[in-house]
């Protein structure tokens, strides 16, 4: 078994080579370079066929992306944070260009103020725009997900862009044991690409992407991506047990951790759900009734999953690291509204709001998020959205203000909770 | 759980240490987390890297708050509270400063609740031009018979697996310098004790507050005042200083302080005059003065010579 450290953005790379990608249309960004670069090198020294080109913008490494997986070849790339939002365009063209390819988001907290530490506002402000979305936790699962994503993008009965997404620094640049798969047994999974009718050819024209007028051709193909999008639950689940059958390894499209018997979950997404793993066993330990429920997949989203495993259960604390101003965490909107009159749902779900920007979320914050959670099941009400910060981390942005000569009103005094 | 962290500065290679460390206890049997902390740093910033490493799969991530070995490769960082090197401490904790003093003196001066080894592995490096591209190696070596569960071979192993764009005269080095500090830490071979997680039974609860209202003239992230970086004293970063010899300086059209990039060097009085709060080190007022007239002292030496006027 080929087992070795690497860092989230190289298992990334292992991902591509392994999927035997054509095509790698490449823009450079932190935290997500060093993936790009690894191409680089294989295709440089020899260990990879494929083409690399540099574009002058995330906006036209997309717009390559999809121009050239119309053409039918098996397409790669990867940005982050500002650059996502740059080419952002070009990912609601993609979908709607009906584009097989896979799309690596590092996350990064978006500016302003600009910042190169994870959250997930980046890869969600893409979540409406027609591309799949599996989200990663260690760095094997990268790997791993890069093959299924390949598999989910090309099938025929999707053709929708993927976008795998994994968080920047604490995996990124975090080196964690991860097994490569034998690239003969990976190219088997993956498979050659059979393009079908994605044929874009100079001897063959066809007109892609036409333009409609009149809303009722528009709605017929938005809907087909929303149709195409449902059906990928189920296309996901046979690749994943397919997956499974190959490598032994299970990606279903909600990661539950010690859900059996659990009167409460948190509920997150990304790499600090294996804190939040860890905050369980701490907690079972304790006596606690409680588990973990990990939505790998967020678009499609997988609602029937989550109903099953949240029937029952007496609260369930979401955990949110991206922040919809004016509303609160993204996750417990798409929770609450998927879970809404449901037989058996939890009557508590309580959102937080934490990890902005690569803020840590220590153990002691996710026991205390349990037992608000607990108090809220107790009196029956849902409590109000806690963003977490702590009186220690205001008073050290207050000695930055104070530098800053950002004064505050007199007698402006910060009361604690 | 084993969790230890490195501190050092920009290009002191925290990063090849934790990556050592990682793969050595990787190696042996480990499961392992290793990453290194960038920000927008540079050179001679502080920085640091960590490692986990246990016998069961790690959940555990981001960065190291309680850690069981602090290793610190830059003694000078230690007041530098951006460095962070005693966050999280705990009795448990084992601190190890690569350092001229003793740890006796450490120990008085920081109050610390765990141990503290002092020792200079690195003195002999420091002179030495590219010296300090042997801390890694140094450092994991350190490390490594602290923990006391990675033996010297693969210690070893872990050096050539890591070092692979580089020369075997440099490989060898780096083996030579690492076993040498692997060495002199094994009278303590085994004081890095596993550690466990946070009880969830009894836990101190987090001080979480209401975000206060501001109003956006003071939470929008704008710098008001002008001139604050001067009150960010950058000079702290400086591993080597430039100093002018005045009977050289030909006065000329301020080459020098055209040429420095932080602005560190002002002309007063016909001459120039280096900012040593704000001056980085990078050397280049000295590669550029064609008279010659500035040359480098490191800055260890250079503070040692100031205490003594
Ligand atoms: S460049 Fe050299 S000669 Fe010119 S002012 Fe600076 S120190 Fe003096
Ligand atoms: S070393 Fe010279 S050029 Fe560099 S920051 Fe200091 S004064 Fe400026």
């Amino acid at each position: 078994m080929n087992k070795q450290m690497l860092t989230g953005n190289v298992a990334a790379a292992w991902g591509a080579r392994l999927a035997g990608i054509d095509y790698l249309p490449a823009f450079p960004i932190s935290p997500q370079t060093e993936i790009i670069e690894t191409v680089a090198e294989w295709i440089d020294t020899g260990v990879m066929d494929a083409t690399m080109t540099t574009l002058d913008s995330e906006h036209s490494m997309l717009t390559a992306a999809g121009g050239a997986a119309a053409t039918g070849v098996r397409v790669f790339t990867a940005t982050s944070s500002q650059g996502l939002l740059y080419g952002m365009e070009m990912m609601y063209a993609l979908a709607g260009w009906r584009v097989p390819l896979v799309l690596i988001n590092v996350s990064r907290g978006l500016g302003a103020p600009i910042t190169l530490e994870p959250d997930h506002n980046d890869v969600l402000a893409a979540r409406d725009s027609g591309f799949l979305q599996l989200h990663c936790s260690t760095c094997q699962e990268i790997l791993d997900s890069i093959l299924i994503a390949f598999r989910l993008a090309e099938d025929k009965r999707i053709r929708l862009p993927v976008l795998v997404n994994l968080d920047g620094f604490y995996l990124s640049y975090t080196r964690e044991p991860v097994i490569i798969p034998e690239p003969k047994e990976a190219r088997d999974f993956v498979g050659p690409y059979d393009p079908g009718t994605v044929r874009f050819k100079a001897d063959a024209p066809i007109s892609e992407a036409v333009a409609v007028l009149g809303g009722e051709a528009y709605s017929y193909f938005r809907y087909e991506v929303q149709v195409a999008a449902r059906k990928a639950l189920e296309v996901y689940e046979e690749i994943a047990a397919e997956f499974q059958a190959a490598f032994g390894r299970s990606y279903d499209k909600i990661d539950a951790y010690r859900a059996d018997g659990a009167e409460y979950l948190f509920l997150m997404i990304g790499s600090f759900a294996t804190k939040a793993m860890d905050a369980v066993d701490q907690l079972r330990a304790a006596g606690w009734k409680i588990g973990l429920l990990r939505p790998r997949l967020l678009r499609p989203f997988p609602d029937r999953d989550l109903r099953i495993l949240a029937a029952g259960r007496k609260g369930i604390a979401v955990v949110d690291q991206n922040l919809s101003f004016g509303r609160g965490g993204i996750l417990h909107t798409e929770v609450t509204s998927s879970l809404y009159g449901q037989p058996g749902a939890p009557p508590v779900i309580a959102g937080f709001v934490g990890g902005l920007g690569g803020r840590d979320i220590a153990a002691e914050e996710f026991y205390q998020m349990a037992e608000d959670l607990k108090k809220a099941c107790r009196k029956g009400v849902q409590p109000p959205m806690r963003l977490l910060y702590t009186a220690g981390e205001l008073t050290a942005m207050r000695k930055l203000q104070t530098i800053a000569h950002a004064v505050r009103p007199e007698g402006g005094r910060d009361e604690k909770h | 759980m084993y969790r230890i962290r490195f501190h050092g500065r920009g290009g002191q290679g925290m990063k090849m240490a934790s990556h050592i460390l990682g793969t050595a206890f990787f190696l042996a049997g480990f499961e392992v987390q290793d990453a290194p902390r960038f920000g927008a740093e540079r050179r001679g910033a502080p920085i640091f890297a960590y490692v986990r490493a246990q016998r069961d799969p790690i959940k555990e991530r981001g960065i190291i708050s309680h850690p069981g070995l602090i290793l610190v490769a830059d003694e000078s960082l230690v007041p530098m509270p951006a460095a962070g090197i005693l966050d999280g401490v705990e009795k448990s904790s084992v601190l190890f400063l690569n350092s001229r003093e003793d740890a006796a003196t450490w120990k008085k001066r920081l109050n610390f609740p765990g141990k503290i080894l002092a020792m200079d592995l690195i003195g002999a490096d420091l002179n030495v031009p590219g010296g300090q591209r042997f801390f890694g190696a140094i450092c994991a070596g350190a490390a490594a018979a602290l923990v006391g569960v990675i033996p010297e071979d693969i210690l070893l192993q872990a050096i050539e697996a890591e070092l692979t764009h580089v020369e075997a005269e440099v490989i060898r080095e780096n083996k030579t310098r690492a076993l040498a500090a692997f060495q002199a830490m094994m009278e303590y071979s085994g004081i890095v004790k596993e550690g466990g997680g946070r009880q969830a039974a009894k836990f101190k609860k987090p001080e979480w507050i209401e975000v206060p209202f501001d109003e956006a003239g003071v939470s929008a992230p704008a710098i008001h005042g002008s001139r604050t970086s001067e009150l960010m004293k950058t000079g702290a970063w400086r591993l080597r200083r430039p100093v002018i010899n005045t009977s050289r300086c030909k006065g000329c059209w301020w080459v020098c302080s055209t040429f420095c990039p932080d602005s560190a060097i002002v002309a007063k009085d016909g001459r120039p005059h280096i900012d040593y709060d704000h001056c980085k080190g990078c050397m280049i007022c000295m590669v550029q003065c064609s008279a010659h007239a500035i040359t480098l002292v490191n800055e260890y030496e250079a503070e040692e010579a100031d205490k003594s006027e």
